[in-house]
């Protein structure tokens, strides 16, 4: 009986021991660890920055805020002392996620929201595919699919809506010039102090012109936006940095300039950009025409190519036609001895692979169900931007530059692939297999180095001292579509340059926007 | 060869219960049954394992890709099992798999899988009616042997967790009849992936990924011989915790992979060449989440080595 109980006991022991390791395995997200947002220079310039679309500040109505003597001011200040005579854990949690910046966080939201919608649909019962349609956004496939052209897209109208919107905001804030409440006796500032005005609220303005934006990108979460949005208000009370009437100002400033940006991306070209069965005839019939072999889908049961006319959506940074200027020359012909190398090239790459560019393949892979090359790009540009403490204004400049340099390199990326409409190695040799899956449209272009070029020019102009950084990462993320087996060097290294040329008119464009570099 | 170690023989039992579902939730199950080889002997297994699917579950929905086409895994294991007393086993086992998607583009992957290594105890026994009843625990752990790429399903050969596990077995023969029941529970350390993003449920900057753990309970009952034993295998096994592979997206380490199985196993020891020992079963995942519908047929050699004193005299 004795030795029962040792035996009993032992096992309890193994169980429990097995139980405890169970324990310690939370996994910690680095932008969790960004701290609070203390900008080295306020950028108390910002009014006279060039915005995108905007063209006088003046013309928004900004109210004139309640006086600090009136009853509505002191109620407002008041709401504040109430929140922080009683914060909550989830509530100081609400702070430190915020405190990290307005411009940042809804990158991140963006980016989330991207990956999750970003999945082909699933084919009918009859081998068609059913499109995502904006006017009936909920039915499945829900509006957006957010491939890589749709992200860049929006990653583009959000950041550039925010730029212009808290541009307005500097226009009202000097004019207005409110301190804001944690300068009151009585009211703590709970993150750090800001010189500038308060009126209208800078976080305000980034969420309304956000939630504004996001009701035409992303239809079906415009719940889950608008609670965010609420947080990020009730945030800047918590904190001592804003009262109410500031913050309702600054969403309706926001509200106000993102309509123009609305206006403008109902009418960019992007809602043609699905094509038709015509048009997809077209392309095949065209490239045949020309003696090329035409690209076909890889997938069974065959889809149709992914937004073949994005190459006529408007650009930001250039007129649409810059565009064909910029659309590099065509690649190898398909009876030609280098075509045949470049399609041995990548078998040999299929075949012979090691396990560390199996690992460059996935770390760029931004595929299906991920926040897309762009948004590796953004989630990249962000973790550096939050080391140079920028003001919020320098932090939405900064993601527009970019983001419409990504939008503009997708528009001429599309223009050439469709084009050309040429075929994937894997078509060319069925016998190349892939490290990764093979997206559904035309190979040259390589997407990822069109996107990979522009960023890296950008970044690169925006934060010299990071030297090849970005170039390095450029470069790593093309030549991983060759080592992954679904694009030929040349799409790569001609991707590459067309997206070093986009860059660079985000860069003419920085160089003159009145914010320095 | 005397009848004795006949008897040793059947208990030189190593079950394979290789599952080519996304993943290897369950590798071979060296452990799961009611009997221990005797002190000092070791035996020796090689086996092979074929399994395939066509249909798969995204969350709850079935469905087939023909992106993937048949997905199939050949297992080719190495295992041994050594009596340290009559009480304590020890046991190993390295499989080399190789994987192939029929349909679509991706490429086939191949290596080393996990070393699992596990102690089995058999604490407590004890006659009930006309029958013995049995209770065993078996420890085991495993660990990546090679560095294979995890976030690549449904064609990565494993994930890439080092475990620990401890299962508990009652075991109760009457005559040439058993039955068994077990309980498992696997704790999975996190892994590291490749990406340094992914999307669960909401968007994670890291490139590591939380692994939930994982039990199993079984069923077993059969025939059990001196030269022969075959017998019938239930199996659930339950992910606590991940997520849903969302429509038409592609599979993830971390899902919430769950699977209920039906198997078969057979055993026969030759009276003619000492030692020696067949195996060949096959098991079938009845029902699914985030798993491909897995029919798998194995077979085995087992070999019986004498490292005692008495048998050395």
């Amino acid at each position: 009986m004795k030795k029962n109980l040792y035996y009993i006991t032992g096992l309890l022991g193994l169980t429990v021991l097995v139980f405890l390791g169970s324990c310690k395995k939370s996994v910690i997200d680095r932008t969790a660890l960004y701290p609070a947002l203390a900008p080295s220079n306020i950028d108390l310039n910002a009014d006279t920055w060039k915005p995108v679309l905007i063209t006088d500040a003046s013309i928004f109505n900004v109210p004139a805020p309640d006086a600090v003597t009136s009853p509505a001011y002191v109620a407002d200040l008041n709401e504040i002392k109430a929140y922080q005579s009683n914060l909550t854990d989830d509530q100081k949690a609400i702070i430190k996620y915020w405190s990290a910046g307005a411009v940042l966080r809804w990158n991140e939201i963006l980016r989330g929201l991207v990956a999750k919608h970003n999945l082909p649909p699933y084919q009918n019962e009859d081998g068609t595919y059913p499109a995502p349609s904006s006017t009936n956004p909920f039915a499945y496939p829900q509006f957006p699919f957010s491939n890589p052209p749709y992200a860049a897209r929006a990653y583009a109208y959000v950041s550039a809506a925010q730029y212009d919107a808290l541009i307005a905001a500097y226009h009202f804030k000097k004019m207005y010039n409110r301190a804001a409440p944690y300068n009151i006796a009585g009211i703590q500032a709970l993150i750090p102090k800001s010189a500038l005005a308060s009126y209208p609220g800078e976080d305000a303005v980034v969420a309304g012109a956000t939630v504004e934006i996001m009701k035409l990108l992303f239809p079906t979460e415009i719940a889950y936006i608008q609670q965010k949005a609420s947080e990020e208000m009730q945030y800047r009370m918590m904190a001592g940095a804003n009262v109410r009437g500031e913050l309702n100002a600054g969403q309706s400033l926001g509200s106000q300039v993102a309509d123009v940006f609305a206006a403008r991306a109902r009418t960019d070209n992007a809602g043609k950009a699905i094509g038709t069965q015509a048009v997809w005839t077209q392309l095949q019939v065209q490239t045949a025409a020309r003696g090329e072999t035409y690209w076909i889908s890889l997938e069974s049961p065959s889809r149709p190519p992914m937004l073949p006319l994005f190459g006529k959506v408007i650009p930001f940074l250039f007129d649409t036609a810059a565009v064909k200027t910029l659309r590099p020359g065509p690649p190898n012909l398909t009876n030609s001895a280098a075509f045949k190398q470049e399609v041995a090239e990548v078998l040999s790459y299929s075949k012979n692979y090691t396990r560390e560019h199996q690992a460059q393949v996935e770390f760029w892979a931004d595929g299906a169900g991920t926040y897309t090359p762009p948004g590796h790009w953004n989630a990249i540009a962000a973790t550096e931007f939050v080391q140079q403490n920028y003001s919020e204004v320098r932090w939405a400049r900064n993601l527009a530059l970019l983001n419409m340099a990504e939008m503009d390199a997708a528009i001429c990326c599309w223009d050439t692939k469709y084009f050309y409409f040429n075929q994937r190695p894997t078509q060319a040799n069925p016998a190349i297999k892939t490290l990764t899956g093979i997206p559904n449209f035309p190979s040259y272009t390589s997407g990822h180095s069109n996107f990979s070029g522009a960023a890296s020019t950008i970044l690169t102009y925006l934060l010299p001292d990071r030297g090849t950084k970005f170039t390095d990462f450029a470069n790593q993320a093309a030549m991983s579509r060759l080592y992954g087996a679904i694009h030929f060097r040349s799409d790569c290294e001609a991707g590459l340059v067309t997206g070093n040329k986009v860059g660079q008119y985000a860069i003419a464009r920085a160089k003159t926007d009145g914010a320095g570099n | 060869m005397n009848k004795s170690l006949h008897l040793y023989f059947v208990r030189c039992c190593l079950i394979i219960c290789c599952l080519t579902t996304f993943s290897k939730v369950l590798h071979a199950q060296t452990d799961a049954d009611g009997q221990m080889i005797p002190k000092n002997f070791f035996c020796g297994v090689v086996m092979y394992d074929h399994s395939s699917w066509n249909n798969y579950w995204e969350g709850t929905f079935k469905r087939n890709n023909l992106n993937i086409g048949t997905l199939t895994a050949n297992t080719y294991s190495v295992m041994g099992n050594y009596g340290i007393s009559n009480k304590l086993d020890f046991l190993f086992t390295v499989p080399y798999i190789t994987t192939n998607a029929s349909g679509g583009t991706l490429a086939g992957q191949k290596g080393f899988q996990d070393l699992n290594i596990s102690l089995k105890w058999h604490p407590y026994q004890t006659k009930i009616g006309k029958g013995a009843f049995g209770l065993y625990a078996v420890a085991a752990a495993s660990t990546p042997t090679s560095n294979y790429e995890p976030n690549f399903l449904p064609v990565s050969i494993g994930l890439h967790s080092t475990t620990a596990s401890l299962r508990v077995l009652a075991n109760y023969q009457t005559g040439r009849f058993f039955v068994a029941g077990a309980g498992q529970y696997i704790y999975r350390s996190n892994i590291t992936i490749d990406a340094d993003a992914y999307y669960t449920t909401r968007e994670i900057y890291s490139n590591r990924v939380y692994m939930p753990d994982v039990t199993n309970f079984l069923f077993s009952t059969g025939y059990r011989s001196v030269h022969f034993n075959a017998e019938a295998i239930i199996s659930q096994t339950t992910t606590h915790g991940g997520f849903d592979i969302r429509k038409n997206d592609m599979p993830f380490p971390s899902n919430e992979m769950n699977m209920t199985t039906a198997g078969v196993l057979f055993k026969y020891s030759f009276d003619a060449v000492a030692g020696l020992e067949l195996t060949a079963g096959g098991n079938r995942v009845l029902d699914g989440r985030n798993v491909g519908q897995s029919t798998d047929f194995f077979g085995g050699v087992l070999y019986l080595f004498d490292f005692s004193k008495n048998n050395k005299k």
